[in-house]
């Protein structure tokens, strides 16, 4: 994360430059934050038709071994074993207190597990990885491969153009095909809200393939400005802001994501904590957050009860585009987080009126078949 | 009177002894689209250098310092509806705030369209 060492480029650098992206350092790579457009139009533009995202920063982790499913459920309370082949799952790993260390989605494949971490944590993920499953499973970082994310509305009409069996592709499921004369992964997911694809692609083909993608109408470049605005319009954590050591399942909103096996079996770092927590309920509860006008209130906002007590923190906040008013999430005392409920937000010294509203903000339109 | 401009890319205009201060051009295109603008009270003494207001884009909040010492007499209402007039015209009816002029040798400091113009380029 330092910004003064050197920083790393994707396979895809030459094309963001071409296309006259705004560079910026991020988790030690330099990443499109916006293209020409900017971060407005290419959020609405996401929401209206489809998106390519380069996301190739993140760790794209392959767990190989005679029960990789059960090996990583040592480090994660995800339901791994009830994975089909093609299946995927949003999980996360947690410590021995019940903190989040990173939240990650696993996917089962023939053979092994295919696994995309954070790219700000993967250097840790995989360190664990590689310590925690030493005896059992080999881990391998596919460093040979780009990932995109296509998003959209449009995006399966889109997809469909190069390769027609991505069309009856259901929400978080995985198959390996040809696109564009490439060898790639594609799942069904995404982290927008969107319906849409990540997909996976050998680098030396990588360029190709997004230039062929970005060829169709209906498809723009967008950067990881609008990436931001759009998983918080939908509700979606970002680790190191929304989700951190300090968060635990429970109070991130994240029960969903342990399953009633895993929580009768435990079996994962900090599991008594956190499955203490279920019955006990945790003090603090991630809740959306609107403000009132259109001062945007950013990360670190303090927010105050109405009796002007400072009770807890945004944790995400910025401008939603497609709600032209600004949008947060944050930490409250659990007896602050209904919905409707009254707050305060300390924006440069001035309180100003917020309510706690359910998330998400945008209505999330996966494709479940 | 001319324009002048900040480092900070500020600019400012003088009309008898009333300074319009506001961001230029080429900070309002470096910021992207600009949501929200906190404009200073009517009547609040600025320090050269203080915090004259808030400019938030989708992405981040920047501030926007004073280019001189004075009170604000004017702010621009519009800002609050249409924070976009920023992007829109940066130079003009983007305009923050009026400041009534105590010492008119600080505005000796500030640069020129042609030294603004070269010192921008040098930035990227």
């Amino acid at each position: 994360m330092n910004e003064n060492s050197q920083t790393k480029r994707t396979a895809l650098y030459e094309l963001h430059v071409e296309l006259g992206a705004k560079m910026t350092p991020f988790a030690g790579y330099d990443m499109p934050v916006q293209y020409p457009e900017g971060i407005m139009k290419e959020h609405l533009h996401t929401r209206e038709a489809a998106g390519l995202f380069d996301v190739s920063h993140m760790g794209q982790v392959v767990i190989f071994g005679d029960n990789p499913m059960k090996s990583i459920e040592k480090l994660i309370p995800g339901d791994i074993e009830a994975l089909s082949v093609g299946e995927m799952r949003y999980s996360f790993l947690t410590n021995d207190v019940g903190g989040i260390l990173d939240d990650l989605i696993v996917t089962r494949r023939e053979n092994d597990l295919f696994v995309v971490v954070n790219a700000g944590c993967k250097e840790q993920d995989i360190a664990l990885f590689k310590s925690a499953l030493q005896d059992e499973a080999t881990i391998t970082v596919l460093e040979d491969r780009a990932l995109v994310a296509l998003q959209g509305p449009k995006a399966a009409e889109v997809l469909a153009r190069f390769n027609s069996s991505v069309a009856d592709m259901s929400f978080m499921s995985y198959r390996e095909m040809d696109l564009a004369g490439a060898a790639c992964f594609v799942t069904r997911s995404g982290y927008t809200g969107e319906d849409g694809y990540e997909i996976s692609i050998p680098n030396d083909k990588a360029i190709e393939v997004c230039r062929a993608l970005l060829a169709e109408d209906e498809v723009a470049a967008i950067g990881l400005g609008a990436r931001d605005s759009l998983r918080l319009e939908s509700g979606l954590c970002l680790y190191g802001h929304d989700l951190t050591t300090e968060t635990t399942p429970a109070s991130a909103g994240l029960l969903w994501a342990i399953s009633k096996r895993r929580r009768a079996e435990g079996g994962f770092p900090g599991a008594q904590i956190i499955i203490d927590e279920i019955a006990a309920k945790p003090k603090m509860k991630r809740v959306g957050i609107l403000p009132e006008g259109r001062a945007p209130a950013r990360e670190h906002t303090e927010i105050a009860d109405m009796d002007g007590n400072v009770v807890g923190e945004i944790t995400s906040g910025g401008f939603a585009p497609s709600l032209q008013a600004p949008i947060a999430m944050g930490y409250v005392p659990l007896e602050l987080a209904k919905a409707d409920t009254p707050l305060q937000l300390i924006v440069r010294g001035k309180a100003r009126a917020a309510k706690v509203v359910k998330m998400p903000f945008v209505e999330q339109r996966y494709y479940r078949g | 009177m001319s324009i002048k401009y900040t480092k900070d890319h500020e600019w400012i205009t003088v009309e008898g002894d009333i300074a319009t201060v506001g961001i230029s051009d080429y900070a309002q295109e470096q910021l992207g689209d600009v949501v929200f603008v906190e404009v200073p009270d009517m009547g609040r003494e600025l320090d050269k250098g203080d915090e004259l207001a808030v400019i938030e884009s989708v992405k981040a909040a920047s501030e926007v310092y004073a280019p001189i010492k004075g009170e604000v007499v004017a702010v621009n209402e519009d800002l609050e509806d249409s924070p976009s007039l920023v992007n829109e015209d940066a130079q003009s009816a983007g305009w923050f705030a009026k400041i009534k002029i105590e010492d008119s040798s600080e505005l000796d400091e500030l640069m020129d369209e042609a030294a603004y113009k070269e010192y921008t380029e040098g930035l990227s």
